[in-house]
């Protein structure tokens, strides 16, 4: 999240697309109806589905999953053709008076520089004109026809509310009064704050769907307002923490990257990571890049880490490709990866194309799963008969089940989506053999190290220099981890205006990452948490819930990354002079020498207003309608089809799915083609309300709310294909097939698209074969193994079935 | 007493054993059901679920007496209903009510095995005890709860209630009727009547008696 | 608030429900609920109750219905409305609503099974129950349900327990968009106006307050877009009232009888009196035996 989601209740219209806030987020969901009872606040919800979100709508208009990016481009086109823009905002607080450079175009789906062969871009083309000063050219007036304004104008020009129509299957004239309602709080006074979820990110082309909302947001002016901006509503109580420091392939934590195989050394890794600013007096933070990179390796190697051997620059992996879940599992499956850890995931049931899952597990020499709960994947070799029809004699890997604590039996911190870090501590024993995931990873580097100590081997360093100054080697406590990842002083440093004083101090902690240095004397675990564990102690175990500015920022409750901040972006939310454009909703204000108000102020507390733009992480300085090279499927958003999707792209024909998502050849062999006859119906997954994910269903209570597997269908489906309310259906894919019950519900109704009848069909993700519910299916079984073109995460949201109905079991 | 007469008193045989426990059955069960149903019926007789072993057993045992009673009854009405059909003699007994009531027994026409009143009783006790049952089984929340409407168990639970009481009227008539009526019981103690019994108020069952040779003498005492 | 002085038992004389200040009551915003079960989970975690997991019957309703071991269930209604041609997918949380005049009290037998609290809670006393199913028949909104296991009626007690020592019930805590709210009925009533004010701005101009004068109010109230059609709520009762069939085995049936019966015995009593025994005189003896000597 941009803001929190005590934010929320500032906002005046709620748009929840790409979620279901009601249903998946219900606690985050009452700041909805905070706003709505409070302010008069207005909730729009647009789904294929009449979700219980929809149910507490102001406006609820139907859309065919995965065709967001269309609707939102078409509300972008409506709000330029009828001029309702925040236009003193997005003329200085966006780079819509950039100048692209020369090279760069778009036409029928596909930017320059694709290469098919390769399903990706040459990006060099994606760039702004450099001016003589180093700096990209602007014009102001917004007349330049290379000028992000008008590039923008032309791109969004197609999608018109007949082509949304067409595309989305959402009526135009619901198309319409959405585009209208949203359209108003182009106002500076009023602000719309964005709520979506996977809904978005699941989809071949997830990070554009946000991209798209991410532009309307800055035309409209609600980035950086109280009330406003981007908000991710994510799906575990630490998801968002999982991100921040950093578990994934590919990154380092607080968003530092690792290196690919090319940057052999610090100097080209440093090369690409310099974040000069593009326009002048710009801040462009990034710039510190290499003290948070410096002081994370001081954290993990200490001495070993020293500028002589550029800080153990080498102890690092360097990527050839991304190591993303669906490569791990598709190298498992060609025998490439034959051991395989697998703490707090169960990528049975979350992972698509199940078959494919099972066959590479089944080919692991080895599995270890650390759970609190015996996971579907942890008896995956077990037959359950239809619920896994696996041959249990012919699997050879050997499973290790860890059992681990859960977050009530052990202490800790979990960042939720407002970025809020908040201390827990632990509310029951850990059951039987259990153990904290903390202890499990210390028994097995000591093991390692020791190992490595004892043999050598090709590359030990990194693991015998690993930094472990704790207490009790065998069990480090939350805390010690906490102080680590928070950052200390490991010499002292001179203040340079006063050599009598000290700036910093040899044991402390730092007090925050603008203390952080590139010369080996700070070490810090991840520079975003920097502030979280100070001298003043344990800032994410603060519970003082006043609120003086009313605002629901709660300054004092837990600590908010970064900085303490609860609104990114928040000089934004005051115009150029430095005054809140509502100031009702104050967050910040530039009182003449500095910045203050509500919040943490998003900008150095000195920068003259006017002088620097508040998008302090751009090297532009301004938020981006249009992105340079930082997308790989381009710079703006364009409608690309599911990969598996009833219609062929109205865009472009030819084009399927999305042309840079990159996918396996066998993988695609196993998709259905567009329009397929086989596999008439949109599938879409979802989760319920009652549960959580694969963990409730071992609830008796949650088992109880909603006991058994189900999909939803409408009834004019439903009466097309004789499927009575209750009663059993086989729901197939080109890659499996699952049993469920049948809900025939008014809440789904076939929509038109492209001339086509298009029945969707709904499928929640909640069963398995282990747990108190009964025993069932999850959509997995049925998904295709494609993800996101720019973080691979799978396309979980739009899909190709067939619906039959079977008899039931025999009771 | 005159003893003018030479001739031994006689008695005539009114009930078989097997009548009279299927009888005794039936009234027992009765008063069991009357009494746990008046119970529930109204709070100020709650206290006699005490003799049931409390409310919660009372509750459960009253549904079974009632099968058993509509089994027994169901004895009864085989044995009895051809000789409680009604007959020309039972409507000119009913004519001379005022009469029945002050017992003035000489001014009635011969009757036989019954007379219209006991006849009413039992037509009475056998179409409300089928009542009973019917409803009965619709309020055993046990077993039937499930089975009807809620709205239609309401009916069921008045009707089952006003036809208790109906019962009840009619059981206190029978009652009172065996009481008022001197040598009556002993029909269903003993299984026997005097002659005299027999002369004053069944004389045509009497006869009938008499003519099948039933009648017999007193035995010694 | 936290007052819970008991004014009425069931099979007892006790005078009829008197509002007052002491009254709470649960607002029940069905605008503002989302159907999350929150509640229901609560409601199972507080009273310690162990609902059997069910199936799917084709709806989202589940348990199905209100059970011994399940004191609240939502109901889900999907509704088309034909004035506006928009879906309402209308969420209902059902349960007990403790009427001022609750017909569930009125027809338990057992003395002090069913009491009603001065602050407007009907509650049920598990030791006295007999399990007869009276107050089933009894409520208007088909609540109590009997247990097949111990035989006794169960329903919500609006959280007596917690209310007792100043807390609201367990479903209005775990709510999370305070769509229950618990207070005194006239805090209630006045955050019902606000929400109705509200409601009707948005277009809903037939929003109102669920507080049913048929049974003189309930303690358990809703907030209604649609306050003059209740029963689209998953069949809420219109105009809710306890039955005249049941007012009528309560009332005139039960007085009528006892009297007739006592009528019956007492003037059994007077004609033995006036009219004496009626014996056997030793004529009869002599003219029956005179007549078994004729055959």
């Amino acid at each position: 999240m941009t803001n929190s989601w005590t934010d929320i209740k500032n906002t005046d219209l709620v748009l929840i697309m790409g979620g279901n806030a009601a249903e998946a987020h219900p606690c985050g969901f009452k700041w909805v109806t905070e706003a709505k009872a409070n302010r008069g606040a207005k909730l729009i919800v647009v789904d294929p589905r009449f979700t219980r979100s929809a149910s507490v709508a102001d406006f609820y208009a139907p859309i065919r999953q995965g065709t967001d990016i269309a609707f939102l481009l078409g509300v972008i086109n409506y709000c330029l053709q009828n001029g309702k823009i925040q236009k003193d905002y997005v003329a200085n607080y966006t780079n819509a008076s950039l100048v692209v450079k020369e090279g760069y175009s778009y036409k029928d789906g596909l930017f320059s520089g694709y290469d098919e062969s390769k399903r990706d871009y040459d990006r060099s083309t994606w760039d702004y004109e450099i001016g003589p000063d180093g700096y990209a050219v602007t014009d102001t007036t917004l007349q330049h026809p290379r000028c992000v304004f008008n590039l923008l104008k032309e791109h969004v020009a197609q999608y018109t509310p007949e082509f949304v129509e067409r595309i989305c299957g959402t009526p135009k004239d619901k198309f319409l009064t959405v585009a209208k309602m949203v359209s108003e709080t182009s106002a500076p006074d009023k602000v719309m704050t964005s709520m979506y979820a996977l809904g978005w990110t699941q989809h071949s082309k997830g990070s554009q769907n946000i991209r798209g909302m991410a532009m309307l947001q800055l035309l409209l002016g609600n980035m950086g307002l109280a009330g406003g901006g981007m908000n991710a509503l994510r799906g575990h109580s630490n998801i968002q923490g999982l991100t921040d420091v950093g578990l994934m392939s590919n990154l380092l934590p607080g968003y530092l990257t690792l290196p690919s195989e090319k940057e052999t050394s610090l100097a080209p890794y440093m090369q690409t990571r310099l974040f000069k600013p593009l326009r002048p007096d710009q801040t462009s933070f990034w710039q510190n890049y290499k003290k948070f990179f410096v002081s994370f390796q001081k954290a993990m190697y200490g001495p070993a880490a020293t500028a002589e051997n550029d800080w153990a620059f080498d102890y690092l992996p360097k990527l050839d490709v991304t190591y993303d879940v669906l490569r791990a599992f598709d190298l498992m499956d060609q025998g490439k990866m034959t051991g395989y850890f697998c703490q707090g995931f169960n990528p049975l049931l979350s992972f698509p194309d199940r078959g494919k899952v099972t066959r590479a597990l089944s080919k692991l020499k080895w599995l270890v799963t650390m759970d609190p709960l015996e996971t579907e994947t942890s008896r995956f070799w077990e037959n359950h008969g239809k619920y896994n029809e696996v041959d249990s004699a012919s699997i050879q890997t050997e499973v290790f089940q860890l059992p681990s604590t859960c977050f009530a039996e052990d202490e800790g911190s979990l960042t939720n989506s407002s970025r809020w870090l908040q201390w827990h501590w632990p509310g029951a024993d850990a059951p039987g053999e259990a153990k904290s995931d903390v202890w499990i990873m210390a028994q097995l580097w000591k093991r390692l190290k020791t190992a490595y100590q004892k043999d050598g081997g090709a590359f030990p360093d990194p693991i015998v220099n690993l930094v472990w100054n704790y207490k009790n080697p065998d069990d480090p406590q939350p805390d010690e981890i906490a102080r680590e990842v928070n950052g200390y002083v490991l010499a002292d440093v001179p203040d340079p205006t006063d050599s009598s004083k000290m700036l910093l101090q040899k044991g402390k902690q730092v007090p925050a990452f603008a203390a952080l240095r590139d010369d080996g004397t700070t070490a810090c675990g991840c520079w975003i948490y920097s502030g979280s564990f100070t001298e003043a102690g344990n800032m994410m175990a603060r519970r003082d819930n006043k609120d003086p500015g009313d605002m629901g920022a709660y300054l004092n409750w837990a600590f908010a990354w970064p900085a303490n901040r609860r609104v990114l972006y928040n000089r934004a939310s005051a115009n150029l002079e430095g005054q809140p454009w509502d100031p009702s909703r104050k967050l910040i204000a530039w009182d003449g020498s500095k910045w203050a108000g509500n919040d943490i102020p998003d900008i150095a507390p000195t920068a003259k207003p006017g002088t620097v733009m508040p998008f302090i992480m751009n090297q532009e300085g301004v938020g981006k309608l249009w992105v340079r090279a930082g997308m790989r499927d381009g710079p703006f958003p364009v409608h690309y089809e599911p990969f598996e999707s009833p219609i062929n792209n109205p865009v472009n024909p030819k084009i399927k799915g999305n042309p840079v998502a990159r996918v396996f050849k066998e993988d695609l062999a196993r998709m259905a083609e567009n329009g397929s006859k086989e596999f008439p119906y949109a599938a879409t997954s979802y989760r319920l309300t009652e549960h959580f994910h694969y963990w409730t269903k071992h609830v008796q209570v949650n088992a109880v709310l909603q006991p058994e597997f189900f999909v939803e269908i409408s009834e004019q489906l439903a009466a097309e294909k004789g499927i009575k309310p209750g009663g059993w259906v086989k729901v197939s894919s080109k890659r499996g097939q699952v049993e469920a019950k049948a809900v025939v519900t008014k809440r789904i109704k076939p929509l038109t698209c492209d001339g086509k009848t298009v029945h969707v069909v709904g499928i929640p993700i909640h069963w398995g074969f282990m747990g108190a519910a009964k025993k069932g299916f999850g959509p997995n079984s049925l998904t295709p193994f494609v993800g996101d073109a720019n973080i691979e995460t799978p396309e979980f949201k739009a899909f190709l079935v067939n619906v039959e109905p079977i008899p039931g079991p025999v009771a | 007493m005159a003893s003018t007469s030479s001739t031994k008193s006689v008695v005539v045989d009114r009930y078989a054993v097997g009548a009279r426990i299927n009888h005794w059955v039936t009234a027992i069960s009765f008063i069991l059901l009357a009494l746990s149903g008046l119970a529930f019926f109204t709070p100020s007789l709650y206290f006699l679920t005490g003799l049931f072993g409390g409310g919660q057993l009372a509750r459960t045992l009253h549904p079974w007496i009632g099968v058993v009673l509509f089994i027994s009854f169901s004895g009864l009405f085989v044995r009895f209903w051809k000789a409680n059909l009604w007959n020309a003699d039972d409507s000119a007994w009913m004519s001379k009510l005022p009469d029945v009531v002050a017992g003035h027994e000489e001014r009635l026409p011969e009757i036989g095995k019954y007379n219209a009143g006991q006849k009413l009783v039992f037509w009475g006790m056998a179409l409300l005890i089928l009542v009973l049952f019917a409803t009965g089984l619709v309020i055993w929340q046990q077993y039937f709860g499930a089975s009807s409407s809620i709205d239609q168990q309401r009916v069921a639970l008045l009707i089952h209630a006003a036809a208790a009481v109906g019962t009840i009227l009619i059981w206190i008539v029978h009652v009172y009727a065996a009481i008022w009526v001197r040598g009556t019981i002993q029909a269903m103690t003993r299984g026997n009547v005097t002659g005299g019994w027999g002369w004053r108020h069944h004389r045509k069952w009497l006869r009938e008696e008499v003519q099948k040779g039933e009648v017999k003498a007193q035995p010694a005492e | 608030m936290a007052t819970m002085e008991l004014v009425r038992r069931s099979a007892s004389s006790s005078p009829a429900f008197q509002p007052g200040a002491q009254e709470v009551a649960k607002l029940i915003d069905v605008s503002k609920c989302i159907g999350c079960k929150a509640c229901q989970a609560a409601c199972l975690e507080w009273n310690d109750l162990r609902e059997e997991v069910g199936f799917n019957d084709g709806t989202l309703n589940n348990p199905h219905d209100l059970t011994p071991a399940s004191f609240t269930v939502m109901r889900f209604t999907e509704w088309e409305n034909a004035a506006t041609g928009n879906l309402e997918f209308l969420i209902r949380k059902d349960g007990c609503m403790h009427c001022s005049d609750p017909g569930c009290l009125k027809a338990c037998p057992a003395p002090g099974a069913i009491v009603q609290y001065s602050n407007g809670i009907v509650d049920f006393d598990h030791d006295k129950c007999i399990g007869c199913g009276y107050c089933v028949k009894g409520c208007p909104f088909n609540i109590p349900r009997i247990s097949k296991a111990d035989n006794k009626a169960y329903k919500c007690t609006l959280c007596s327990d917690r209310v007792a020592v100043g807390q609201g019930p367990a479903c209005a805590k775990a709510c999370p968009t305070k769509a229950i709210s618990f207070g005194t009925k006239q805090e209630m009533k006045d955050l019902a106006d606000k929400r109705i004010n509200d409601l009707k701005s948005r277009g809903y101009g037939q929003a109102g307050l669920y507080d049913p004068p048929g049974v003189n109010g309930t303690h358990v109230m809703y907030v209604l877009h649609h306050n003059d059609r209740p029963s689209l709520y998953a069949g809420l009762p219109d105009n809710p009232k306890i039955s005249t069939v049941v007012e009528l085995w309560k009332g005139v049936a039960k007085y009528a009888g006892l009297a007739f019966i006592g009528l019956a015995a007492v003037g059994a009593a007077v004609h033995h009196m006036v009219a004496g025994p009626n014996r056997v005189s030793s004529e009869d003896e002599e003219n029956a035996a005179r007549l078994k000597e004729k055959a």
